[in-house]
């Protein structure tokens, strides 16, 4: 193991909370330790994620060896040893916070169903839905055939006689099939007949690029759905995002758009027992300050949050203390916070993963300028997915969405610390 | 037009009705018959229904005196009601679009006698007759055309977007084919929540050819969905006659493997028997199309004559050999359920109904100018929106 020596042996900064640790640790984090030490803690992890691993199994009602020598094999051994052995918290993956959380709504109330491609017997494509078929059944786990116009039409008219569907698009791409019956057919509805016809349906998928599925497979469609009035439009980052989030909007009475990211499904968040309590519930409409921070607002949402929360530690080596926000909610977007934090700061860089022309983050820009104009000391900065159809060869895909160093480049820009002004002083 | 006709039930013989009926003048004639629900008359359709995949129903019908003289105030209503907005919109105050139902009434009137108001029916933009037919009122469907508060929508909506949920009405949708989808939705919804009732989803012979119905027919087939699709042919979509636009235009039969039944829209009785056929064979097998041979006497909206794609000579042809309404009148006369002056003054009654409806919804009031932020969302959480100018206009979503 490599040595790191100039951090604490639990892994935290001076003053970092642990749930500022807890949600930075993304990669690997090395630390010191005597081998016994490691041993007794490694010990102890495994017995308490086993823990952890048959109480979700028990509750999703798999009883599965081969999840659990997953799971197993996932964690890291030292660090995470340490923390849980000193905080006891409990991790959980994005899938299985998404599992769970269509798991509880479906057993609360009978009239949520789930229908979309290989959700019932395939065990969902990203196996978000496992185990749900065999629980609830084929009424209420409906796999439908590939045909996104028919299906969410569907849904919809079913959400128009009172029940509660939830659709799932394989990716969001396919969601331009069905974009009619989501916008015309659910959006519009409860305005055109005056609260006659409302729809409490969530349309739910993953989002944005993932690795080299190419340019038909990567696009985000946050600004899209974002600008349609009567929609409701979020997008979850950690664990805890994706149960409080899918909860609330299965159980909101207007249409729901729900961006999931593929490449986030795997990532395990700790999450503690509030969150784990079925009746959890995060509010929409309201964002999350994932870090405080004096310097520069960095707005992001879904994977670009854990890139910004990144960012952030690069930029606390410089001195720059970066206020990081989890958007959570596209729309309604929570302009109060986003102001509030802008008149701290007084910079601003959003960061998103789509394309940049009437994006997300132009719309945060304009509400900033409408709002904080006079709090403003810089002009805002912009990181978004480059203006090109996402391509397929690795070195230009990179190139093609948002990096940590840009991320950094512009915060240190808004601060007038990038190194070209540097290198002219 | 052949009209056969058979007594089954021996009483109605003219002498003997007195009885059961209201004073008049004309004691000889049973006309006020507009009561009599027991009498059971049987009527043949115009022309044989043809099956695709399944038995016809038999031509013959039963109906009653009442049943008939309904029939004929109903459509009467819906006539008038159409060709008075005609009026209105040539006055500008009816504004955008307004697509008219004059000549397709029949199948309004006979859909709903076979079904209850449990069961649900959605359509496309021409949907003025199916509201009424639901239970809309006249002045909620004048207050609407001319965007008063007074409107099923509050005046939000407009001629495409009549809605009454209570009485399984869903719309009133613009998007051409859109509605069957819905449609299947709506019939999966009843068939889960084990309800017993089914859904007609109706469209045009323009809509016929959408891809989204076909993916939501393989999906009610596959899930037995008691979904009737009705296909209102009027042999023209917009301009563009139904010959030139499906490669197959029997309609009925384009289910492939759903069965399908052609029925003469422009006959109320021979709609109301194809219709509680397609009511049964849903609940027990699933889907079912039904074509309903129709005609719109007027153009697709107001904005089409109607006369550049079709002769007038057509038109005028229609009316005279088929008309809906005449047909019925014909009916209620040959059997001496009323008398010419009587259905001329239900005419006359209902003239003065539609011009009092028209003035009642002239005298009802725009929408408040708050009403433009309301019922965006079901629950706004308070969130703050805004008009065109955002610094000038500002509003909260309740």
């Amino acid at each position: 193991m490599a040595l790191q020596t100039n951090k604490p042996l639990n892994g935290r900064r001076r003053g970092q909370s642990k749930r500022d640790q807890a949600t930075l640790q993304n990669g690997v984090v090395w630390t010191i330790t005597a081998p016994f030490a490691l041993y007794l803690a490694d010990q102890t992890l495994r017995r308490s994620s086993a823990q952890v691993r048959s109480e979700e199994a028990k509750m999703l009602g798999i009883v599965s060896r081969k999840v659990l020598g997953q799971s197993l094999g996932r964690i890291r051994p030292a660090v995470w040893a340490l923390r849980n052995y000193s905080s006891a918290e409990k991790q959980m993956t994005v899938r299985d916070a998404l599992n769970s959380a269509l798991d509880e709504e479906m057993s609360a109330d009978p009239k949520v169903f789930l229908m979309g491609e290989e959700v019932g017997e395939y065990q969902g494509a990203y196996k978000i839905s496992k185990g749900l078929l065999e629980k609830y059944g084929p009424e209420r786990v409906l796999d439908t055939p590939i045909t996104e116009a028919g299906f969410t039409g569907i849904g919809v008219g079913a959400a128009y006689y009172g029940l509660k569907p939830v659709v799932e698009f394989m990716t969001f791409n396919f969601s331009m099939q069905a974009i009619d019956h989501i916008i015309n057919s659910a959006a519009k509805s409860n305005y055109m007949s005056a609260g006659q016809i409302s729809v409490p349906i969530v349309f739910r998928g993953p989002n944005g690029a993932a690795a080299g599925v190419g340019a038909q497979h990567s696009q985000c469609y946050a600004a899209w759905y974002g600008s349609c009035p009567g929609l409701k439009v979020l997008s979850p980052y950690s664990s805890e995002d994706a149960r409080g989030l899918l909860k609330a909007a299965i159980r909101d009475p207007d249409p729901v758009i729900f961006l999931e990211n593929e490449l986030l499904y795997g990532e395990s968040f700790p999450i503690s027992a509030e969150v784990l309590d079925s009746s959890f519930c995060l509010p929409i409409g309201k964002a999350k300050i994932e870090r405080e921070g004096r310097d520069v607002t960095i707005t992001a949402f879904s994977k670009m949050v854990g890139f910004a929360l990144k960012a952030a530690d690069i930029l606390a080596k410089d001195g720059i203390s970066a206020e990081i926000i989890n958007l959570r909610s596209i729309r309604p977007l929570d302009t109060p916070t986003i102001n509030a934090s802008v008149r701290k700061t007084n910079r601003l860089v959003t960061v998103e993963e789509g394309f940049p022309q009437h994006g997300v983050g132009a719309e945060i820009c304009m509400a900033v300028v409408e709002e904080s104009f006079g709090y403003l000391d810089a002009p805002v900065e912009r990181i978004a997915g480059a203006d090109v159809p996402m391509p397929y060869a690795a070195n230009l895909e990179r190139m093609a969405v948002p990096q940590i160093e840009d991320i950094v480049r512009a915060a240190k820009r808004a601060c007038y610390r990038s190194t070209a002004m540097a290198a002219t002083a | 037009m052949a009209l056969s006709t058979s007594f089954r039930s021996n009483l109605i013989k003219p002498l003997t009705a007195l009885t059961a009926l209201s004073s008049t003048q004309h004691l000889r004639r049973p006309f006020s018959s507009s009561a009599d629900d027991s009498t059971v008359l049987t009527i043949e359709t115009s022309v044989p229904f043809v099956g695709h995949k399944c038995e016809p129903p038999s031509r013959n019908v039963e109906t009653t005196p009442k049943e008939l003289l309904g029939f004929f105030h109903d459509m009467a209503l819906m006539r008038r009601m159409e060709i008075a907005s005609d009026s209105l919109y040539k006055s500008k105050l009816i504004r955008g679009f307004c697509h008219l139902y004059d000549g397709q009434e029949a199948v309004a009137v006979g859909m709903e006698a076979a079904i209850t108001k449990k069961d649900c029916i959605i359509t496309a933009y021409r949907d003025h007759c199916i509201y009424l037919g639901r239970g809309g009122t006249l002045v909620e469907c004048f207050s609407e055309l001319m965007g008063r508060q007074a409107g099923s929508s509050k005046g939000k909506g407009g001629s495409m977007h009549f809605y009454k949920k209570d009485s399984g009405f869903y719309g009133g949708h613009g998007i051409v084919g859109a509605q069957v989808p819905l449609g299947c939705g709506l019939a999966f919804a009843q068939k889960y929540s084990k309800d017993e009732t089914v859904t007609f989803a109706m469209y045009g012979d323009g809509a016929a050819n959408q891809g989204q119905l076909f993916e939501a027919l393989n999906i009610a087939a596959l899930l037995d969905l008691p979904a009737i699709l009705v296909c209102e042919n009027n042999h023209y979509g917009m301009g563009t006659a139904e010959w030139r636009a499906a490669k197959s235009p029997a309609y009925y039969k384009r289910g492939d493997y759903v069965p399908g039944l052609k029925v003469d829209g422009m006959d109320a009785l021979a709609v109301k028997q194809a219709c509680r056929f397609a009511k049964e064979h849903a609940l027990k097998n699933g889907p079912i199309i039904l074509e309903m041979d129709t005609y719109r006497y007027h153009g697709h909206s107001m904005s089409d004559p109607g006369s550049t794609y079709r002769t007038r000579d057509e038109i005028s042809g229609v009316r005279q050999e088929r008309d809906p309404i005449e047909r019925i009148r014909k009916l209620i006369l040959s059997h001496e359920l009323s008398t010419e002056a009587e259905l001329k003054s239900i005419e006359k009654k209902i003239r003065s109904e539609v011009d009092d409806a028209i003035a009642q919804a002239k005298e009802s009031s725009m929408p408040e100018p708050s009403e433009l932020f309301t019922n965006v969302y079901v629950k706004g959480f308070g969130i703050e929106v805004a008009g065109a100018d955002r610094k000038e206009v500002r509003g909260v979503l309740p």
